[in-house]
Formats: C-alpha cells, structure tokens, sequence
C-alpha cells in the first residue's frame, strides 16, 4: 500500500495543526457556529443526533495491521468501542468529542490516516475495486491512479470550495464492483491498441434525482489523468449551481445542459489546459506512474505447491467451514491464494459496524495471513485479500471466534444499510431495527442459499447513503407525519448492469415494511423460471407488476381499482 | 482609509471602491469600480488610477481583452464558501498571464486566506470583522503543497523525480 514519505507527514501535520487552531477559536466563541461548520465539514465532521460523527477517509478502502490498530485505539480512547464501515469504504466514529477531535486526528495521522475533505463540499475520499490487484478479471490495478489522483485534489486550492460534494469513483476490471457509475465522475482504466488509458463517465449520482454517470471520453491518454480532472472539476465550480443545495451536483448542470453541450464545455477546457503551461505541470510522466505503481506491487506470494491445500476433506468434516468456503472465499488471480471475505453482517450486528475487538483480530489475522493488509468494501463488508488455501481452516477458525465470518456474502441478510434515525441528524427513519427483523425472517442459511445473489439495500432519508436506489430490493425511509415509513425500489444495480431502481408505488408503515420484503422474496421464488434465474433476473424478465401486487397484499387490487378509475 | 493585505504585508489601502454609481471620482484618486459602471463609464471617469470589480460569473476568459491593461482587477466573494473567483484568479494569473494585482473582496475571512494565497490573490480585503494580523498568518497555516496552483509551488509528483528529462510530449489525440 502507499507509504507517506516525509512530504505527506509534513502536509498532513500541518494541516491537522490548521483543524486544531480553527476547533480553539470556535470554542473559544471566536469563530462563528455557521463559519466553523464550513471548516469541520471538510475536516470530516459532521453535527449527528447524539454527538459529532467524525468521518475517517480510507483511501479507496485500502488498511494496514497498523491502521486496524490505531483504529482499535482509537475507538476505544474517544469514541465507545467500535466504528461503522461506510458504502464509501470510509469509517465512520459516532461519539467523539469535539474538543478531542483535534488530538484523535493527531493520532490517526501517525498511521496515514486523515479526515481531509470526508465531509463538506469538494472532491471526497476516491473509492476502488476492493479486489484491485487479485482479481482474474482485472486489467490494470486502479489504485496506483487513485493515489495520483488523490494527492492531486487533497487541498487544491481551486476546488476546495466546490458547489457540492464531488466523488471519484475507479475500477480496473471487467467487472465494475465499485458502483462506479453512482459517482459524479467514474474512470475506468483501461488498455486500448496497446496504450494505457480512462475511461471517464461524468454526471452519477444518488440522493433525490439518482442518476448513473453517462460517457464523457472514452479513452483519455494515461498521462492526462489530472488533466481531465482538473477539467471536470474548473467546469462543476464554475456552472454547478449554487441556489439550491438539492440542485448542486455536477449531474444538475449535466441535466439541464444536455450532453452535447456539457460535454463540450470539458473536452474544450481540457483541450485548452492541455495546450499550456499547466498542462505541462499536470502531465503525468511514465516515471510517475512507475514509482507510483512500486507502491502496490504484489506481496512476496509463496510458490503454488507452497500455498495449496486440499480443502474437500475439511469441508466435509465440517458443515460450518463449508459454507464460509461456498459464501465467503472467491477466486484469486495466483494459484494457491483465494480472497476472504470478512462478512459485517453478523446476527444482531448493525451493518458495516466493528469493534475494537474486532479491529485487533483483523490486524493480527491480516499480519498472520494476508501480508498486513485488509480492504473496506462497498458492501460494508472486509476483504482479507492474499490468504493461502493452506491457511484458510485456521483463518476460519479465529474468523469465527471473532464473529466475523457470518456465510452470508451476496445474500438476504448482507444488508446494506446507513445508520439511519439512530444516529444521523439527517434521516428521517430507522434502519438498523428493520434490517435486523429481515434478518431474522431469513436467518437460516438454507433459505438464503435457496434464495441465492440478492442485494438489499436501506437508506434513512433521500440522501441515499444506503444505496436504495442501486438496490435489487431498495428501501427508503420517509417521515410522514411523525411516523417512520418505507418507500421501495425493486430492480436497481450497481454493477455493469447498472440501474436506478423503480418505486413500487406507496410506503409502507414500520410494522409492515419487512413482512412487506419477505413477500417480494416468497413472490420471487414462486415466479422464477429455475433456481439459476436470480431476483434480479427474474425481476427483469417479469416487471414490476406481480411484486407490486404481492407487496401490498390484499391492498393491492384496491389500489389497482382506484388507480383504474383516476385513469 | 483601511488597512488590507498585499504581497502578504497589512498595509494602508489606497483605492477606494466605488460600488455607490452616484460617487464621482476626482482625477488624483485611485477607483475600483463594478464592471457595468466601468464598460459604460471608463472613457470618461477622471480617476488617477482605475480598476474593475468582477461578478464571480463573469467569463474572465472572454471578457480579458477588454481588461487585460487595468492595473487591478476585484474578484468577489459573496460568502466565503462560493469559491468560483478561485478559479477566476487561477485563470487569470496562469491561463491569461494577468500580472496587475488581484484583489480578493467580499465575505472575506481569515479561513479563506490560505486558499486566496494559493490562487494566486496578491491583495486581500478581509471583513472588518476579521484580524488583519491573524489573516496574516494564516498565508502561512500550511507550507507544503501536493499541486500546483498559481502561487509557484511544484507539484508533488514532479519534486519526486529522479532528473531524468521530460519523455517527449505524446500527441496521440
């Protein structure tokens, strides 16, 4: 993984010490409460519910043994013993104090880890395949570029005071696992004729008006990574909208410009940056890239024979270790070597959080069997991502022990969820109550392997945190009147069948909203064609009709009758 | 008159800004006036010295032919977090060339300083509320720099290379 040289520690420390001075004047009451929210935002920290939540960057998801320690530290020093991994492969601390604020950052900076522009609007944490490197399906390995691209808009003085918040998504694999298409820009790397080049899509987004990031170029030349991105940012600072704060994603420009115009107005600012001087400055050598790629190149992997194992016989011995290899293990690029999937969905868990118990286990098994290394993924689940198939039994074992290795990869009960209402000042309803009654009406794995790939997403409020709307079953929380209810989008996808999902048609109240999703389900297995056709799929094939119909029970035809007649 | 930054020194101001169109300058003052005023009056206004202010949406690209001789431009900052003079200032100095001074005014705060150095404002006005010492300073809050801007700092990824020569420029597009 990258590894600071003394320019990074020197910046870094500088800047914590500027978040420092600004936290003494506000409360001081030298700085006005609406001035120092502006700066707290781009330090990472938000006003929740309860206490600050404090946003911890973790650069397109990548940690060391080192990081998951302080983080254990952390957590148990100022907060209250765990965190919450984000769909942002961020993680997210909800009781730190203010006043403490400053020393946390202080600390979390003697392992490369910062808050830098995790909140606020400007360029946010970039996000990453989280199999880049190890997966069959890769390409090129994103995170050299991330690394590049990251440095470049930490602390640019032009775009730090951006109309909205601009994400950088990345992937380097056939297989987009990034959501790449749900950011504001999305680059694919890519060979073409030889040549290493992006492909860059602009104008993703989720919240009130989710989009999918349409095609900008289809291939950008590998030395102008910075060009093209200076290029989108100067034009989302000079055009995005600053009126209204639900209109202000670069998408809103996108929107109301057209393509053709839009995408004329980047292709003639990144021409004109190309032409001159700063263009000079912004080109990328090969060099660069080389010493850039020295950072990630691939652990000392022992030879084949080294590292395999027969794993038939213990898996036959043990029901357990069997299906956390069917859910939880996956392919890996080197013979020998699988990827583990650390499941963050355990029974009673809420999703995506971790203890410092936790984080201590990690540390230890990712020095023990992955090279020190452990990825964050989009699901809110952690990827162990070089383990040797000889290593994996024992790696099992204290997996278990943690309760980390829940075989639940990919199915009903890997829930996607945000905090919701019992943290988040922004939500308007609960999630983690709701995910845990959908758990438990499908908590025996036969009927989640009998259900097969499913992705269930929830968010609290319209921000879309969550992930609803890329949901195969999406779930919005609205307040209506006070109470909590749940509007539902079936048939989304983040992947390379990327989707916005459709809404069903009314919410439904809190005590219905997971008997509600259990029937989609039932319908789901009653309609498709064979057990390989999967939600999604079948949704696909079928539309939204005969889940809509289920969905509402016996309310249903009511509604049909009563939308015939408005008719 | 009031005291403001330049060429990171607090100084005494010697322009005045005339937002007020009924204010007439006399032929000795130095007069910063809003770009209307000065497309519609700059043939005629007796000032010693005269500069424009700029809406943060104004095209500076098109518009410098016009104002490529004034000896100061304004940028406006209508609150402090609506950073689009900062990509004004940036174009102006790096893309234009512009070398008169430029003036950052509006809702100018001391938290706003670091990033007007950056880009390249060689002349801050900062809110009469704020503390000209500690806006001072503040040019100062963070020494290094990964990118560059329009203040002279190298960017990171060039201060790492070994001294080879630049490989040839590719004109694949």
């Amino acid at each position: 993984m990258y590894r600071y040289d003394q320019i990074d520690r020197d910046l870094l420390r500088q800047r914590t010490e500027q978040f420092r001075d600004q936290t003494r004047r506000y409360l001081a009451g030298e700085l006005p409460e609406d001035d120092f929210r502006q700066l707290r935002l781009r330090n990472g920290l938000y006003q929740q519910r309860h206490a600050p939540m404090l946003r911890i960057s973790v650069p397109y998801g990548l940690l060391g043994a080192a990081q998951l320690r302080a983080m254990a530290q952390v957590v148990r020093t100022y907060d209250k013993g765990y965190g919450h991994f984000t769909t942002r492969q961020n993680i997210q601390l909800n009781w730190p104090r203010l006043e403490q604020v400053p020393d946390l950052l202080t600390d979390l900076a003697e392992v490369q880890l910062h808050s830098i522009q995790a909140c606020g609007n400007d360029t946010r944490n970039i996000t990453c395949d989280y199999l880049a490197g190890v997966a069959d399906d890769e390409q090129l390995d994103p995170r050299p570029y991330c690394e590049l691209l990251r440095q470049f808009v930490a602390l640019h003085p032009e775009f730090y005071w951006l109309p909205r918040k601009f994400k950088f998504g990345f992937s380097g694999a056939t297989n987009d696992r990034a959501a790449t298409r749900t950011n504001d820009a999305a680059v694919h790397v890519l060979r073409r004729d030889g040549a290493i080049g992006y492909r860059f899509f602009v104008g993703g987004g989720l919240g009130r008006l989710p989009l999918l990031g349409q095609e900008m170029n289809g291939f950008v030349p590998e030395s102008d990574l910075l060009m093209y991105a200076c290029a989108i940012l100067r034009t989302f600072n000079r055009f995005g909208r600053r009126d209204n704060i639900h209109k202000a994603r670069i998408k809103i420009v996108l929107r109301e410009w057209g393509i053709e115009r839009f995408r004329t107005a980047i292709e003639t600012e990144y021409a004109k940056i190309r032409e001159s001087d700063e263009g000079e400055q912004l080109r990328l050598w090969p060099e660069d890239i080389e010493r850039m790629r020295t950072h990630f190149s691939a652990p000392p992997y022992r030879p084949a024979h080294e590292a395999r194992a027969d794993l038939a016989a213990p898996a036959a011995l043990e029901g357990g270790f069997a299906a956390w290899l069917k859910r939880n293990v996956r392919a890996h690029k080197m013979p020998g070597y699988r990827v583990v999937f650390v499941s963050l969905k355990a029974p009673g868990q809420a999703p995506g959080d971790c203890t410092a118990e936790q984080f201590e286990a990690l540390a230890e098994l990712a020095e023990t069997y992955s090279f020190g290394e452990l990825r964050a993924t989009y699901d809110q689940n952690l990827v162990l991502p070089d383990v040797a198939e000889r290593d994996l039994h024992a790696l099992w074992t204290r997996l278990e022990a943690a309760r980390l290795a829940t075989p639940n990869i990919g199915l009903t009960t890997d829930i996607i969820a945000c905090p919701g209402l019992d943290f988040c000042g922004l939500a308007n309803a609960g999630t983690i109550g709701v995910t845990q009654e959908i758990y438990q009406r499908f908590d025996s794995l036969e009927a989640q392997y009998e259900i097969g790939p499913i992705r269930i997403t929830m968010s609290g409020c319209m921000n879309g945190c969550g992930h609803h709307s890329v949901g195969h079953i999406g779930i919005l929380g609205v307040d209506k009147h006070g109470e909590e209810w749940y509007q539902v989008t079936l048939g989304g996808s983040p992947g390379n069948d990327a989707a916005i999902g459709e809404r069903v048609g009314r919410a439904l109240a809190r005590s219905e909203i997971a008997d509600g999703v259990a029937r989609l389900i039932h319908t789901y297995l009653e309609l498709r064609s064979d057990e390989e056709e999967t939600f999604l799929e079948c949704y696909r094939r079928l539309g939204l009709a005969p889940f809509k119909a289920r969905l509402y029970g016996a309310d249903a035809e009511a509604e049909a009758d009563s939308e015939a007649a408005a008719a | 008159m009031s005291r403001i930054l330049r060429h990171r020194a607090i100084v005494e101001d010697d322009w005045t800004l005339a937002v007020d169109t009924a204010a007439a300058p006399s032929a000795c003052d130095r007069w910063i006036v809003p770009l209307a005023r000065w497309r519609a009056e700059r043939d005629t206004l007796r000032a010693g010295a005269l500069g424009v202010l700029l809406p943060n949406t104004e095209d500076v690209e098109a518009l410098y032919p016009q104002i490529a001789a004034s000896p100061l431009i304004a940028l406006h900052f209508p609150t402090f977090a609506d950073g689009r003079a900062l990509t004004q200032a940036v174009l102006l100095r790096n893309r234009l060339g512009y070398r008169g001074e430029l003036r950052a005014v509006g809702d100018v705060v001391r938290d706003l300083v670091f990033w007007l150095g950056r880009c390249g404002f060689d002349a801050i006005v900062p809110r009469p509320d704020q503390d000209l010492a500690a806006c001072r300073e503040a040019l100062d809050e963070i020494r290094l720099a990964y990118q560059p801007a329009a203040d002279g700092h190298t960017a990171v990824w060039a201060r790492r290379r070994t001294g080879a020569a630049a490989p040839p420029h590719s004109d694949a597009r």
